[in-house]
Formats: structure tokens, sequence, C-alpha cells
């Protein structure tokens, strides 16, 4: 009757409201006691925090935010090229293998570069 | 699937209490409804039991390699009387109660609906990959024909909610934590990605059943021994265990992105990061190990309803995964990168274009013979002390 699609939508929702009931069960039983001078401070190993916990972070990250975009991407055109792989024979092998390659020089390139490197 | 006749008891009885709401003369829609919400609440109370009992059976193994027993006191005596490895048996579910009771805490300076909702967010993704488990033979909630892909794209949704608790909490541990975790996730999910093509290409089809159906003639185990560890790895590293819980990493910075949660909301990370171990191991166990499928097809093994033996080989996966935590120490994040990047990601191309040679010439098992000798191998030179000395060589020069 209903798509078999229709069932992660309400999954979705089904599991927020199981989720929430918990945390409703736990706000009428949990106690509430009222703030201590240093309750509400984040955890730094007991010391007084120091500055915001928003801190800047190093640019590295965003290469390998780039690398795993190609990548990503690639893995979409690669799930119906595998499900159909038996089907397509030896040609279409050999061209997703070519498109690997020319992927991989990608990473090679990447890798040569030093940004395949977390510091 | 279509030769094989569908019939289970889930089915029947299905069918049975749809026929009783019928004969009094009540719409469908109204039972399909009913259906509809009861399936999920199932779900949902085997993953809190099914939780519960697993960190239970963490807890023991851990016992048992480091040699001691574990858990004793909370739960049936006579259990523990039997047998030290009985005892214990409630220990979670006191621990659930504990936590229940606690106090919610919110950080003064943390970003508050963020933080408030980052445990709804990791939880409900983990619960949405249930979906299109195959408990048993038609035993799922929805088969979708595009399942493998599906659990990969609900599964990402978990560094959302990583990131979500770490940024959210303004603690400098747990924004750490969630950088860690959105680089690890970007890098492991593509040997994932890949080691599933490599099933999917075999299967020829993406839905869990058809993959299922293909492995009757032998488990792709046997057909694709290194796609199922580079399967292993990657899926370790997606949920986030140990040894690759660099987003956690207890030691170094305290407890990752969830330092600042307490009571239920604590709670809930734990629940949605062993519900999802739980997903990695059924898939593990649903792509390679032949699902339901009983190991051979014979008399007494059919006997055994195919729920039985899709939980066996799960349980058996989660040992295995539970094992591998125990036994390797964590990588510091810079080398687990670059593991990633530089020894899995070329690996796994490696292993894809072997994988699709070898459905062609139909040698396979002769790809899996040949890294089944490399591993054991490799394991027998560690052993030796070979690769102990080169690497203490490496160090002092």
């Amino acid at each position: 009757m209903f798509s078999p699609y229709a069932y992660i939508a309400f999954f979705a929702v089904v599991g927020t409201a199981f989720i929430l009931g918990a945390f409703a069960m736990s706000w009428f039983l949990s106690p509430s006691r009222p703030a201590t001078l240093r309750k509400h401070d984040n955890y730094e190993c007991g010391e007084t925090p120091v500055g915001m916990g928003w801190v800047q972070y190093n640019v590295r990250y965003y290469l390998f935010a780039m690398v795993f975009l190609i990548f990503d991407v690639e893995a979409i055109f690669l799930i119906p090229w595998a499900v159909a792989f038996k089907k397509l024979g030896y040609l279409a092998f050999a061209e997703m293998a070519a498109f690997l390659l020319v992927l991989l020089i990608g990473l090679l390139y990447a890798w040569r570069k030093d940004a395949l490197k977390w510091v | 699937m279509e030769q094989d006749p569908l019939k289970t008891y889930w089915l029947k009885v299905y069918l049975w209490l749809q026929g009783l709401w019928l004969a009094k003369g009540l719409p469908l829609w109204g039972f399909e409804l009913i259906t509809m919400v009861l399936v999920p609440a199932a779900i949902f109370g085997f993953i809190s039991a099914n939780t519960m009992f697993l960190i239970w059976l963490e807890r023991k193994v851990i016992g048992r390699i480091q040699n001691r027993i574990g858990p004793m006191l909370a739960g049936p005596r006579f259990l523990g009387r039997i047998s030290p490895w009985f005892g214990g048996l409630l220990q979670t579910a006191a621990d659930a109660m504990k936590l229940l009771l606690k106090e919610d805490i919110l950080p003064a300076r943390a970003d508050k609906w963020v933080f408030y909702s980052a445990p709804v967010v990791v939880f409900v993704g983990a619960f949405m990959t249930y979906l299109v488990i195959p408990f048993g033979q038609g035993m799922i909630v929805s088969d979708l024909n595009i399942g493998v892909l599906y659990i990969l794209a609900i599964s990402s949704l978990s560094v959302i909610a990583i990131f979500m608790a770490g940024w959210s909490s303004n603690n400098k541990y747990s924004l750490l934590g969630g950088f860690r975790a959105v680089g690890q996730i970007i890098t492991y999910e593509i040997p994932l990605v890949i080691s599933i093509l490599c099933v999917a290409m075999l299967a020829g089809s993406l839905k869990l059943t058809d993959i299922i159906e293909a492995q009757r003639n032998g488990w792709f185990l046997f057909a694709l021994f290194p796609v199922f560890i580079l399967f292993l790895a990657s899926a370790v590293a997606e949920v986030n265990r140990s040894p690759f819980d660099i987003a956690e990493g207890e030691s170094e910075i305290v407890a990752g992105f969830y330092i600042e949660y307490t009571g239920m909301r604590f709670a809930m990370f734990f629940l949605a990061e062993y519900a999802s171990t739980f997903v990695a191991a059924a898939l593990a166990a649903t792509l390679f190990l032949g699902g339901w499928l009983p190991p051979v097809a014979v008399a007494p093994f059919t006997w055994v309803p195919s729920f039985f033996w899709f939980l066996l080989k799960t349980y058996l996966m989660l040992v295995a995964l539970i094992t591998i935590r125990w036994s390797w120490p964590r990588p510091r994040p810079d080398q687990f990168m670059e593991f990633g990047w530089k020894v899995l990601i070329p690996w796994s191309f490696v292993i894809l274009f072997l994988t699709g040679l070898g459905i062609y010439s139909n040698l396979l098992w002769l790809v899996s013979l040949i890294f089944l000798a490399a591993i054991l191998g490799a394991f027998v030179a560690h052993r030796s002390g070979l690769a102990a000395t080169t690497r203490v060589q490496k160090v002092t020069i």
C-alpha cells in the first residue's frame, strides 16, 4: 500500500519521537539542583576554562575535504557501473579502469605535493 | 527469492492478523498504519535490549582478555554461580537506570539548540539504518532496491551529529574530537564504498536480499576475502570504534565530542554507537557470511529459523570487533589519516581492479587465496620476530 520509501520518512519521525520520549522521561525523573559557582563551566581538566572553545584550525583540513569530494563523486559514477558490471562487458571495465587511473594519478599528485599529510 | 516460496513465520502471523482485522470489517489502511507504528517500536526495543546485552558482552570479553571476570553483582546471582562468565547480566540495565536518573546539564557557553539536537540526530541516523537490515527470511522492514547505498548514505549522518556535538559544546577537547571525526569519516568512507562496490559487482544488485540470495552457492567471504578485510578495517573506522576511535580518544582528548553531555543525552551517544556497531556487524554478516542462509543447506541446518543464523553470524562478527578493539592500541590521528589515504585507498582500488578481473576470468578464489597467504605470511614473519627487528632498526637509525 505504502511505497517502500515511505518508511524512510516514517522511521525518521518515529525515531525522533522515541528519543524525545526518552528525554521527557529523564526530564521527569532526574533532579535539577541549583547551579553552584562552577557547575556550568566547560570541562578543562578541572581548571577555569581559558578563552572560548571555538578555536581556529589548520587549513590543511580543507585539502582533505577537496580530495574526498573528488573520490565521493567518483563513487557515484562507480555504483551504477558496479551493479551492471556483468552485463556491460570488457569494454566498460577497461573504460572504468582508465577513469580510475586518471583519478589515481590525481591522488599521486596530491600525495607528492604533501596534501595528504595531517598536521 | 522468486523460486523460493516465502513461507516464513512472520509473514504467516502478519497475514493471519490481517485476516482477523479484515474479518471485523475494518479498513486495510488502518492495519497498515498500526504495523507501521509497531514495527519501529519493536526495532527500538530490539536496539535497547541488544545494546544492553552487547555492553555486558563487551565487558565480559574485555575481562577475559585482561584476565579478570568483569561485572558480577547486578543480575541473577545463580547464573554467576554456574560460571563467572554468566554473572552480572543486568549490569548495563542498572547503568542505564542510573543515567536516566542523572541531572541534565547544559554548559553555560554552549550553543543550546545544536547541543540539544545532536544526540537526537546521532540516534535517528543509527536507527534509520535498521530499515533495510534483513533479520531473517522475510524479516525486513522495507526491502529497498538500493539497500546498501541507503545504509551508506544514512550512516554518514552520524558525522554531522558528532560535529554538531563537538562544535556546540564550546569545549576545546570536544571541538578536536569533532574535527577528528570528520577527517576520519571522509577518509574511511572511500574504502568502505569501494568494498561494497566489489560485493555489488559480484551480486549484481544493491538490494540486500538479492545479495544474500547470490550467496546460496558459496559465501562471498571466500570469493572476496581481500574485500572482507578492507570492509572490516574501514567499517571499524566508520563506526568510531577502537582502535580507530580517535574522535573519542579517552587518553588524549578525554572523551572527545561528548565530553559535556550528561545523563540521558550521554546515554544516547552510547546507544547510537552500539546500534551502529551492530549494523556494521550485521552488514558484514549479510554481505560476506551469507546473512540468514544456513552454512550448509542440508536437513538439520535448514530446520533452524533463518533469524537464528543471522544473529549467530552477526554476534560472531561483534565478538571479532570487540577482540579487535582490545588487541590493538589507538594510532595517532596523523598516522591514522595517512594510513587511510596512502595505504587503504590505493589498495582499495587495486582490490576493485582485481575483483573485476577475477569475475571475468572466474579466478576470484585465486585472488583470495594469494591474499590469505600474504596475510598469513606477514603474521608468521611478525611472530618469528622478522618484522619486529626491522622496525627496531628503523627507529635506532
